[in-house]
């Protein structure tokens, strides 16, 4: 009598078959429909979006990364050039100043050497002169000496 | 069955009791459709909250959404292979969306609370009729998904790799749905069976861990219902060399 029921032999039982299958295959699909269109469609498209825009960005970000490096390498270089440029600029400015100097110091010298050599000449002159000047005094003097000594007599 | 023969006033065994609807000159399980209206109003709800407002950064629903979205695409995808996954998951995807919420609705809620003149409230998915639905919707799907793809070279796959295959595929396209609906609905009765039985007989404390055993077969029954007809359709779709 159990077994009966159970199998749905007339009325009931968990055997029994009737419009309760077509109609729930019809809702079902209804659904794979509406959820389609409600949730699979969407969120697919949120997620997909979001999955190329995670890649785009990492693409950017290592492409923006590679250009940083070349820039740093860049500007590394040109710091060193800079250095450099920088070290010549001092060495010249060095050589040049000691050039100057050098020049001027021999300018000087030289123009003390003259201005003493000047100097040297005139006092070799002015000593002749007054030499000159001594001979012809004293030559007057005797000369004077002798014309009175001459005189007296 | 109908009743024991001693009642309890808040446990009582009904197995193969229905409330029934006549419709012209059909007869529906009334109260099959009113638990899976409230298991399709709840996942429609669920799915129209959650992709209201939705943003590259996930809040709220949408977290769980997405998830759903992408536990689903993953098992469409190793079943059913990279080419025809997408075509799919949305039937995929239903399949199991229904088919756990049917099960964790039918563990979860109390639906002896609501007293019907006959049969009771419980899992859509405990009714045969729903589950050898859900199996002829899968056996439809996997012949139109390789008619479609391969024309009748579909056929093929009767004799692949040697024509002494030919009666055993036969057989199996019989005990494809026969299987799938059979493992859905004795699970998930038994399941509900063993916990009324439980109650009646002990009505406190013992029946818990069945009940959580209850819904850990529900959702493993969901994803193998899910997992078998992405596979069935992914055998039907698959290109033999």
């Amino acid at each position: 009598m159990t077994s009966l029921l159970l199998f749905g032999a007339t009325e009931g039982g968990l055997f029994d078959f009737d419009a309760t299958l077509p109609l729930m295959a019809v809702q079902v699909v209804l659904l794979t429909f509406i959820l389609n269109a409600l949730f699979f469609r969407p969120v697919g498209r949120v997620v997909e979006e979001r999955e190329g825009y995670v890649i785009n960005t990492r693409a950017e970000a290592k492409k923006r990364l590679a250009e940083v490096e070349k820039l740093e390498a860049e500007l590394r270089e040109q710091l060193k050039e800079a250095r450099q440029a920088a070290q010549k600029l001092i060495n010249e400015a060095e050589q040049d100043s000691d050039k100057l100097y050098r020049e001027a110091l021999a300018l000087a010298t030289a123009e003390a050497n003259a201005s003493r050599e000047k100097a040297r000449r005139e006092i070799d002159s002015q000593r002749e002169s007054a030499l000159n000047q001594l001979k012809v005094d004293s030559e007057k003097l005797g000369d004077l000496i002798v014309e009175r000594l001459l005189s007296v007599k | 069955m109908g009743t024991l023969p001693f009642v309890l006033p808040f446990a009582e065994l009904e197995v193969g009791q229905h409330l029934y609807w006549q419709i012209g000159s059909l007869r529906l399980h009334g109260q099959v459709f009113m638990t899976s209206w409230i298991v399709i109003g709840a996942l429609l709800a669920l799915v129209v909250v959650g992709t209201q407002k939705m943003e590259r950064d996930p809040r709220g629903v949408q977290n769980l959404l997405e998830f759903l979205w992408d536990y689903i695409r993953d098992l469409a995808r190793t079943q059913i292979g990279e080419k025809a996954y997408r075509d799919w998951m949305p039937f995929i995807g239903t399949l199991f969306l229904f088919i756990f919420v049917s099960n964790w609705g039918g563990a979860l809620v109390p639906w002896r609370l609501i007293k019907l003149p006959s049969g009771e409230l419980g899992a859509p998915t405990a009714d045969i009729n729903t589950t050898v639905a859900l199996a002829l919707l899968v056996s439809l799907s996997y012949f139109y998904a390789g008619l479609s793809r391969k024309g009748l070279r579909y056929f093929e796959y009767y004799v692949h790799p040697t024509p002494i295959m030919l009666p055993f595929k036969i057989v199996e396209d019989f005990t494809k749905p026969l299987s799938l609906s059979f493992r859905l609905f004795g699970n998930i009765l038994a399941d509900e069976l063993v916990v009324a039985v439980l109650v009646f007989l002990v009505p406190l404390v013992l029946p818990i861990p069945v009940m959580f055993l209850g819904l850990f077969t529900s959702a493993i029954q969901a994803l193998i219902f899910a997992t078998l007809a992405a596979y069935y359709i992914g055998e039907a779709v698959e290109e033999h060399h």
